[in-house]
């Protein structure tokens, strides 16, 4: 049994004593297109309408029908949200793919599947449930069509039972799915029905697996973070949205869409104050953004990393210009258009200094949907703050899968516009000289089409502080010193670091983004398994905190754990921490496009620090400068 | 706004109380006798004589030494010199910010017709209310002389190379896509331009003004069909412009048959006297047709060549507030406590 404070006995169905409470996952393997989601998020929220803690995750091909998707939930009675790299259930519903998915699972798990397919005979040591779907839909539907499409909700009706999900709370979870459609209401909960009664009259529990009520999830909600970073956009005050479809950012703004309709039409006249335009590029889309932003809008654009990639012009004339635009960055697997589909945190070095010439980015890094949410407000009081495109470094994971959280709260501050020149100011400072450091933090005041205040002309060429046309080398160096001042001053109005000093600790980890789950848990293992003590610093933007290096300087070895093959965030820090720090980053490196897990984490901690030898085979890929084995 | 009452009563001010100068730029670093400078002193002058306020003009270009030109026009409104070929989607945004704003972006033939197609083409779709000036030369300026998409077959460079790519043609492609006023000029006809200029500042919608603009440095030569030499022998004006502005009373006597009166968006009027026989500037496909066939003839057709002047532009179809978005105060931009409510309660 892959729960470690089970006892392990030869015979699973001796084991019924041994119950496995709100402590396991399921995977769901079927086809893409075939209405699976439905099923998985009823099941996923049945779960968290019991008060359990849960998560979903959605493994799923760069196609629209036909190839195998896995949905993996994982219900946690402590509350971890990261992947489970093992399965304890897989409700096998895709012949192509049965046989693999079930060789794969450790010994002990347990597997319903589609009668047919006979997966009983493949192996001896996991518990099979066999239901003939399609004998139990053909009952309830004459239209093969719609069979295709209410067959999977019997699976949910099947694991109710075997697993003792509350019906009524499954009924409620199918109801805020279907809600408006009361004749697919109808349909699916007869497909649960039937598959609820099937269990009950034809299998016999012989795995330990249950679920019981908790109360860990009272006044929780259930969100993607690409809808928690719609919605924070969206009380931002944000006004012009431009962007161009790419998986996995497009339901950003396809939320947001959404929400601006309902929310933000002018109560008197039904009028928007919001303009959206689906852009011919990712190059017209931050074009787009980065004129609305000159021209005094809050204005945003959402993409993926070959939409960064082609944004880079467009980025360093933002940069240099100094103009306002939030880009959020939903990263997935490349190079190139690599994996579509899967979850990655690769773009950190692109973007760090996107674009050509001494350019440098705001970023900041959510590691939640709650920091989607928050963060996608804060980024835009930044960009208007420093006058820059400030991106916000979300990835697939968090943006397309289904998290639990603590409702969001109403933003306290109001909307920071930064230093829009007005009458007063101009009186203070004389004449107005468009990139006149007059404050001594390197951010110049600006004036906006139609405003009134003096104009000056925007441009991506060589300029001085008045705004002219330069190309003379003082006026290029003092103009590109300011902007590194404006930069050191960012640096201590980002979001700060979440930083958990452990009095005990022997090593530091360091994380960023949707990494932070699977160190929540691998501290965890770390404490139990080798009684590893350690402290844990969160990194939530760049330019990095002055903390960064006074965390460092507290261990010999520091874990930098990221979801990419080149150390991004570790290279990163190498530019800016002291040498003689810099050699005391390690680096845990995960790259096969699925998230990231606890124990990938745990085991390579262990194996550098010396508790443990590398398996032979293991990936544990050492780049030149991730100097050496721990545990010297 | 910028309507001050210049202090001396003997300069001559228009209608919005400003003189000619107070539409001048900055001094120009092109080429003396580079056909760009003759468009910017164009510009200056419809702006100045249609009465329109700097203050709410945005300028806006791409790269390229047309690209440079905003700097020299209207000095006191804001301009923004982007990056090559894609003004299209900088002008967008500002509109988007601000739909209350007069949009003049000025390009080449190579920022329009080469790196910045696609969003040349996406803009003309969209009839954005914009004026969009292609000062076209058939060759890349700034880069020193390069053969640009708009360079006729058989054209020659200055080293004698031959162009063998059959050109571009902005105004048929604009036609075609969508824009709703496309014209053609030349920046030695001052009359004419600025005639054409007028129009297009009362015109609401995307005006596309491909004018053939000269590189005295790299494109005047014997063998180069954009020389001014060769541009004014083949130039075949479609129609004679009248242009008679909203705020001036003047009753025009046209015979109907001769002459097409065409009603602009601000209340002007243009008068089109056609030279081409059964010309008629409404109509898209006898636009294309006179295009296609005074391009086979190895003419320019200039004039007024389409004009469409009640289609609804983007921005009117997008039904935004009054004010310009970007003068919204948080009160109406950031939803109410029970928005957030609500959002939060459907997610349980
Ligand atoms: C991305 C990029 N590629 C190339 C250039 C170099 N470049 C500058 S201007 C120009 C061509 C300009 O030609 P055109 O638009 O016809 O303007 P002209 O100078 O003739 O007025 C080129 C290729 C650039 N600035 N940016
Ligand atoms: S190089 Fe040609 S296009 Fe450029 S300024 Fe000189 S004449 Fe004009």
């Amino acid at each position: 049994m892959p729960v470690s404070d089970i006892a392990v006995q030869d015979a699973p169905a001796a084991n019924l004593t041994e119950r496995v409470v709100n402590d396991f996952s399921i995977r769901v393997a079927t086809v893409n297109g075939s209405g699976s989601q439905t099923a998985n998020l009823v099941l996923l929220r049945s779960i968290f309408r019991m008060g359990i803690p849960v998560s979903g995750k959605n493994l799923f091909p760069s196609n629209i029908a036909g190839l195998p998707t896995w949905f993996t939930i994982r219900a946690s009675k402590d509350g971890y949200v990261a992947r489970r790299a093992t399965i304890d259930l897989l409700v096998a519903m895709n012949p192509e793919t049965a046989r693999e998915d079930v060789l794969s699972l450790e010994p002990d798990a347990v597997v319903v599947y589609d009668e047919p397919l006979k997966l009983d005979e493949l192996r001896d040591d996991l518990t099979f449930y066999p239901v003939p779907f399609d004998k139990l839909v053909a009952g309830i539907l004459r239209d093969a069509k719609l069979r295709r499409l209410v067959r999977n909700m019997i699976y949910d009706g099947v694991l109710a039972n075997l697993l003792q999900i509350d019906r009524q709370q499954m009924d409620a979870a199918l109801e805020k799915q279907l809600g408006s459609k009361p004749r697919a209401m109808a349909l699916n909960r007869s497909a649960l029905d039937v598959g609820y009664d099937y269990a009950a009259e034809h299998l016999e529990k012989r795995d330990p697996l249950v679920l019981e009520p908790m109360d860990k999830t009272d006044g929780l909600i259930l969100v993607e973070g690409n809808a928690a970073a719609a919605v924070g956009a969206m009380m931002a005050g944000v006004t012009v949205v431009t962007w161009y479809p790419i998986t996995p950012s497009s339901s950003l703004c396809e939320t947001l869409i959404d929400y601006l309709q309902k929310y933000r039409l002018d109560p008197e006249t039904g009028k928007a104050t919001f303009a959206v335009v689906q852009a011919e590029d990712e190059i017209a889309a931050l074009g787009m953004a980065l004129g609305a932003g000159w021209a005094g809008a809050r204005s945003m654009t959402s993409t993926s990393g070959p939409g960064v990639s082609l944004m880079g012009e467009f980025s360093g004339l933002g940069y240099y210009a100094e103009v306002p635009a939030v880009i959020f960055d939903i990263q997935r697997v490349g190079p190139s258009t690599g994996l579509p589909t899967r979850t990655a945190q690769g773009d950190v070095l692109t973007t760090a200094f996107l674009s050509h010439g001494d350019t440098r980015h705001l970023m900041l890094f959510p590691a939640s949907v709650e920091e989607c949410y928050g963060m996608a407000i804060e980024a835009f009081d930044l960009a208007e703050r420093f006058q820059t495109p400030v991106f916000v470094m979300s990835d697939l994971d968090l943006g397309m899968n289904t998290w639990m959280s603590k409702a969001f709260e109403y933003p306290k501050k109001p909307l920071d516009r930064g230093k829009v020149l007005d009458r007063e100011t101009l009186d203070r400072i004389g004449r107005f000289g468009r990139y006149r450091d007059v404050d001594g933090d390197g951010i110049p005041y600006r004036s906006i089409p139609g405003d009134d205040m003096p104009a000056f002309f925007c441009r991506g060429s060589g300029h001085n502080e008045w705004a002219q046309y330069s190309e003379r080398p003082d006026d290029y160096k003092a103009n590109v010193d300011r902007l590194a001042r404006k930069f050191e001053t960012a640096r201590n109005w980002l979001p700060e670091p979440v930083v958990e000093i452990n009095r005990k600790a022997s090593i530091g980890i360091v994380a960023y983004g949707t990494t932070h789950w699977a160190i929540v848990e691998s501290r965890d293992q770390l404490l139990a398994e080798a009684d590893l003590q350690t402290s844990y610093y969160r990194v939530c933007a760049y330019p990095f905190r002055d903390a960064l290096e006074s965390f460092i300087e507290r261990y010999d070895r520091v874990y930098v754990v990221e979801q990419n093959r080149d150390a991004q965030m570790l290279s990163l820090m190498k530019l800016d921490v002291r040498p003689e720090l810099a050699n005391r980053l390690r680096s845990v490196l995960h790259y096969s496009g699925d998230p990231i897990d606890a124990r990938t984490v745990t085991d390579s901690i262990l194996i550098q620090e010396g508790y443990r030898v590398e398996k032979a085979g293991a990936q544990t890929i050492r780049l030149p400068h991730t100097s050496g084995v721990g545990g010297e | 706004m910028a309507s001050v009452t210049p202090s001396n009563p003997r300069i001559k001010v228009n209608r919005i109380g400003l003189d000619s100068k107070q539409y001048r730029g900055t001094k120009t670093t092109l080429c003396a006798g580079c056909g760009h400078n003759a468009i910017s002193e164009r510009i200056i002058g419809a702006c100045y004589e249609m009465g329109v306020d700097p203050g709410r003009v945005v300028k806006l270009s791409g790269i390229g030494c047309s690209s440079k030109s905003p700097a020299y026009f209207l000095g006191s409104a804001h301009g923004f010199n982007a990056v090559h070929g894609r003004m299209p989607s900088v002008g967008t945004g500002a509109l988007l910010a601000n739909h209350k704003l007069i949009a003049i972006g000025v390009s080449g033939d190579g920022d329009t017709g080469a790196i910045g197609i696609g969003q040349f083409v996406h803009l003309m779709r969209r009839n954005l209310p914009i004026i969009y000036i292609i000062e076209d030369n058939g060759c890349y300026g700034l880069t020193k002389g390069q053969f640009s998409p708009t360079a006729d077959l058989g054209s020659t460079l200055k080293t004698g190379v031959v162009n063998d790519l059959p050109p571009i043609d902005t105004c048929a492609l604009a036609v075609e896509l969508g824009a709703t006023f496309v014209a053609r000029s030349f920046s030695g006809d001052k009359k004419q331009l600025t005639a054409i200029l007028k129009a297009a500042l009362s015109h609401r919608g995307t005006a596309m003004l491909d004018v053939l603009s000269p590189c005295v440095t790299f494109n005047d030569h014997e063998g180069s069909t954009k020389s001014y030499s060769h541009v004014k022998e083949h130039d075949d004006p479609l129609e004679e412009i009248s242009f008679v502005p909203f705020f001036e009373d003047i009753s025009v006597d046209y015979e109907p048959g001769t002459t097409q009166a065409v009603p602009l968006h601000d209340g002007s009027t243009l008068y089109l006297k056609k030279l081409e026989e059964e010309y008629d500037a409404l109509d898209k496909v006898r636009a294309l047709q006179v295009l296609n066939e005074t391009r086979r003839r190895g003419e320019f057709a200039t004039g007024i060549i389409y004009v469409e002047p009640d289609r609804d532009d983007f921005l009117t179809m997008l039904n935004l507030v009054d004010e310009p978005l970007a003068a919204l105060p948080q009160k109406r931009v950031r939803p109410p406590r029970g928005a957030l409510k609500e959002i939060m309660k459907s997610l349980r």
